[in-house]
């Protein structure tokens, strides 16, 4: 099978692939890390004492290293990464335990494993290795693809990481790996009824964890995470942090009106938003941009996930739709969790916006993640045109 | 769909359907998000810049000082400290009750309360006064209100409030006139005499404070200050700077009140005095005794405590004797009896009565003091021995009608207000067959008005209850010719610095027609008493540099130890002050009271005195 791919690298001058790629999804992509820039510019100037431009220099090192990554695994025959899924699910199980162990702690969690210039957080570049094995696994089954050992193998597999990172605590990326699980699945055409299982196993899981085991003394939430989840549902009882956080998220993109405030961004500016840099960097547009600030981000979003699911229906092959869908829906969730937390259609959860959110492992992951749609996309106008040939 | 890998299928239709399904999934919820963004931005925009305006901007009202009260030569009496009190503010504490608990529990242990009784206060004050911000404690040590300050997360709705108490720098010395400041009150709130106080401010509750808190209260300022999520301020819009009260110069001479307390502290432990210049009423000491230490005031005080400061145990320190008490005279009152008589018509200064040791009216007997018979003799000599005999016979020639003892009595001031520029003044009571009929028609004593009644009252006996102040007001009167003054401490408004911002009128003083010569004998008495030989006072003002003229009284009580008193009149023969001194249970007036009043004199009137004198002398 790399009889095709070495065939066409034979016909065209090197190089030549970076034309195949989605100009949309590039122009999308840097839209948001401009955004991003912007955004964390204006909010962070008074955050590190005589550092006014501390985040967005160490945003901008990321995203640079991240663009340096994206073209190299567009150019990269992504089909090849089929054949290490094993290894690449080894790397991934080992790399959460070892963040685990080794990691140190942030703000309660060991999610990271700390480097000079950045924290390598293993759950967020886990993300992407998750998409890229569990899609290798299920094109191997690719002839009892509506078996039911198939989908609950592919539950395992996905949820065994998931339960890791939950452990750390990080509950918001188990949530983006089992939304991975069900786009994989989905698009590899698991039977509806298997899905109505699954959501019903969940459904169990829910309740076991949040009212049985706490009826027989058994905490699986932490603290914080069961008061993220009572500030979601009664907000205006509530008068912990939580219910402070999303007060005053409202607060500040409320008050951004229809244009912004500005200079005038004071909920931002003065702290009264929390986590401004990271898991609030929505509320930061809302408020400085206003609607149309956030719409326009917003919009990049739209434009992202589109030429997602474009190059998915594109995919020269199943692997290639495969890990397709599974960023999708990777991109999609995170999206809208984020966003639906500042706004306060979704409880707090910890996810960062892809891209927009300051932090090295997610804007990283992310941009290679965005390679790996590009390089589906540029060998699948690369096989359309070898058969135009 | 696809059966092989590496075989590029067209879409086929469930791939199709279901990219459609994620695809419409995430129009949906960019839906959602659009449209909630449009309702907080767009439709309910307002309303969040409103909150956010609310958010950052705090108006912080600044407490103005009040004035500093000083003494007649500018040395501070009332000074202001700063201290930080913390304060609840009640729309930001958790409106969950068991949050709220939790916050009352925090802070009680914070600062050393008891949980319960605090929350119980707190959620009183807030249910009597919903938009007060009622206190915690006063008076808070900076380090506890750093703490809370930067667990301002931890303390919701609990702010810490800088303002000024007062400070006493010399503790006791005046203690009973100054009264304390405490926060306005509904009723005052309503009185137009507070306009522009506001809940929660300070104003003067008590004495001096409370008499002349217009002055004395400054103009409070306001700020309106930008503050960040701790509450560290970041920026200040606005500020209407505060203005502080007028400065108040008191009649008061330190020296003079440092010494008389003093003087009064050295007796039996129960006392008052009252010093003022005889010719504008200007007030140089005044005071009671037990005194107390007014600092104690600025800090939260238990109730307990409190209870003690007016229990009889204590002698009531809280009691200002000098106005509020009520005794007899004794003797002292001889002189309230000599000018009835005088002006009356029923004796001349030079009118011969016999002494012969007592006198018996209705079958009842009126004894000297000491038993003694001064044999025949006029009004100086009666006075200077203070014949009780002499003193008994006018009595009863005065039990007539128009009862000029009364008149007189009334007339200088006996039984009623002197009107000093202090509350809670007591008018005391002087005795008169209309009171003492009215009283028997009520049940209130066994019998009504008798001759005897007016005997008792000639020689500062019987149902009489005066106080020091008002015997210095009528002594005052006799010795400038017959005005009546009204007492007063506050001389002047000033600014900070001591310049004179406004004059307090000296009040008008009530006129008495007396002759010249009736007031000539009477002082003439007065002066042998202290000077002559057999003068009940000579030995205790022997050796005393500046001639003074003075009575002592000596004021018998049923079952306890006979009250002392004396009041001199300084300097003779044109006397510039009154010096009027009382102890509960001193004795004869020469035992305790006069010496206190020689120690008092010596200070009034800068006399170095060698050592203390002994008191003693005749029964009065």
């Amino acid at each position: 099978m790399h009889a095709t791919t070495t065939a066409v690298k034979d016909f065209r001058p090197s190089g030549a692939r970076f034309l195949r790629i989605d100009p949309l999804m590039l122009l999308a992509t840097l839209g948001l890390i401009a955004a991003s820039l912007y955004t964390l510019g204006t909010a962070t100037q008074d955050d590190i004492k005589g550092d006014p431009n501390y985040f967005v220099y160490r945003q901008a090192g990321y995203a640079a290293i991240g663009f340096v990554l994206m073209l190299l695994i567009t150019r990269f025959d992504y089909s090849r990464l089929r054949e290490w899924k094993l290894g690449i699910y080894a790397f991934l199980i080992a790399s959460i335990i070892l963040v685990y162990t080794l990691g140190f702690s942030a703000r309660g969690s060991r999610r990271a494993i700390e480097f000079p210039f950045f924290n390598f957080q293993a759950s967020e570049l886990g993300k992407l290795l998750l998409v890229v094995a569990l899609a290798g696994f299920v094109v191997d089954r690719i002839r009892r693809l509506t078996d039911r050992e198939t989908t609950s193998r592919m539950a395992l597999l996905a949820v065994i990481p998931a339960m890791l990172v939950v452990a750390q605590p990080d509950l918001g990326s188990g949530l983006v790996y089992l939304a991975i699980l069900g786009a994989v699945l989905f698009i590899a055409g698991t039977p509806w009824t298997h899905f109505a299982a699954l959501g019903g196993l969940a459904a169990v899981a829910i309740v076991v964890v949040l009212v049985a085991a706490p009826a027989v003394g058994v905490e699986v939430l932490k603290p914080y995470q069961k008061d993220r989840l009572t500030a979601f549902l009664n907000p205006g009882e509530n008068r912990g942090k939580e219910a402070y956080q999303i007060n005053q998220s409202l607060t500040a993109i409320g008050s951004g009106g229809k244009t912004g405030r500005g200079d005038q961004a004071t909920q931002t500016k003065l702290d009264f938003l929390p986590e401004h840099h990271t898991d609030f960097v929505f509320s930061v547009v809302g408020e400085e941009f206003g609607f149309v600030g956030a719409a326009l981000v917003l919009s990049l979003f739209a434009l992202l996930i589109w030429r997602a699911l474009r190059t998915l229906t594109m995919a020269k092959n199943f692997y290639g739709a495969l890990v397709a869908g599974g960023i999708t829906a990777m991109l999609m969730f995170q999206v809208f969790v984020n966003v639906g937390m500042t706004i306060s259609i979704m409880p707090i959860t910890g996810i960062p916006l892809p891209l927009m959110s300051y932090g090295g492992s997610s804007v990283i992951t992310t941009l290679m993640a965005i390679g790996l749609l590009q390089s589906i996309h540029a060998q699948a106008r690369d096989t359309a045109a070898v058969k135009r040939l | 769909m696809y059966l092989d890998n590496e075989r590029r299928p067209t879409l086929t239709p469930q791939l199709a359907f279901r990219v459609a399904v994620i695809g419409g999934v995430a129009l949906v919820m960019f839906g959602v998000i659009f449209f909630r963004l449009w309702y907080l931005q767009v439709l309910s925009g307002d309303k969040y810049e409103a909150q956010a305006q609310n958010n950052r901007v705090r108006e912080i009202k600044v407490q103005a000082p009040r004035g500093e009260i000083v003494d007649r030569h500018g040395q501070p009496l009332v000074e202001n400290r700063h201290s930080f009190s913390i304060k609840v503010t009640p729309d930001k504490l958790p409106e969950d009750l068991g949050e709220r608990e939790e916050v009352y529990r925090r802070l009680a242990k914070l600062l050393n309360l008891n949980p319960r009784r605090l929350e119980k206060r707190v959620e009183g004050e807030l249910r009597a006064l919903p938009f007060s911000k009622p206190t915690v404690k006063q008076d808070v040590r900076q380090e506890l209100v750093a703490y809370v300050l930067e667990r301002s997360n931890q303390f919701p709705g609990v702010e810490p409030e800088s303002e000024f108490l007062r400070e006493y720098p010399h503790g006791p010395v005046g203690a009973h006139l100054f009264g304390q400041v405490g926060e306005v009150n509904g009723k005052q709130l309503k009185d137009q005499r507070y306009n522009g106080v506001e809940l929660g401010d300070r104003v003067g509750q008590a004495g001096i404070e409370l008499e002349y808190d217009r002055f004395l209260r400054g103009r409070n300022g306001a700020a309106r200050v930008e503050v960040d999520a701790l509450g560290n301020l970041t920026k200040t819009l606005r500020r209407d700077p505060t203005v502080q009260g007028s400065q108040l110069r008191l009649s008061v001479d330190l020296g003079v009140q440092e010494v008389a307390q003093q003087a009064l502290a050295s007796g039996t432990g129960k006392g008052a005095f009252a010093v003022m210049d005889v010719n504008n009423g200007e007030v140089l000491a005044l005071g009671s005794q037990p005194s107390f230490d007014p600092n104690i005031f600025t800090k939260p005080i238990s109730q307990k405590r409190l209870n003690a400061l007016s229990s009889d145990e204590l002698g009531k320190p809280l009691f200002n004797r000098a106005i509020q008490g009520g005794y007899p005279t004794g003797s002292t009152f001889k002189l309230i009896t000599a000018t009835a008589a005088l002006e009356s018509g029923h004796i001349t200064p030079d009118t011969p009565l016999n002494d012969p040791g007592s006198l018996t009216v209705g079958g009842v007997t009126f004894e000297n003091a000491g038993k003694v018979a001064h044999g025949v003799l006029a009004l100086r000599q009666a006075l200077t021995v203070s014949s009780d005999v002499f003193f008994y016979q006018l009595g009863q020639y005065m039990n007539e009608k128009g009862m000029p003892l009364q008149k007189w009595a009334h007339r200088l001031g006996i039984g009623r207000r002197t009107g000093i520029d202090l509350p809670a003044e007591e008018p005391g009571r002087l005795p008169t067959p209309k009171w003492r009929d009215r009283w028997f028609k009520q049940g209130l004593t066994e019998r009504p008005w008798s001759v005897g009644d007016n005997i008792n009252l000639s020689v500062g006996q019987g149902d009489l209850l005066s106080n020091p102040l008002q015997m210095a007001v009528a002594y005052a009167a006799i010795a400038n010719g017959g005005r009546v003054l009204r007492p007063r401490l506050g001389l002047r408004i000033e600014d900070a610095s001591g310049q004179a911002l406004q004059q307090l009128d000296a009040p008008t003083a009530r006129r008495l027609k007396m002759s010249k010569a009736n007031r000539d004998a009477i002082l003439e008495g007065l002066y042998g008493a202290a000077n002559e030989p057999g003068g009940t006072s000579t030995p205790v003002f022997e050796g005393f540099p500046i001639p003074i003229a003075g009575k002592t009284g000596t004021a018998e009580h049923v079952g306890k130890a006979d009250q002392s008193w004396y009041v001199a009149l300084a300097p003779y023969p044109n006397p510039k002050y009154v010096v009027a001194v009382t102890d509960e249970a001193g004795g004869f007036g020469a035992d305790t009271a006069a010496p206190m009043a020689r120690r008092i004199l010596a200070e009034l009137l800068d006399v170095k005195e060698t050592g203390l004198v002994q008191g003693g002398g005749a029964p009065d």
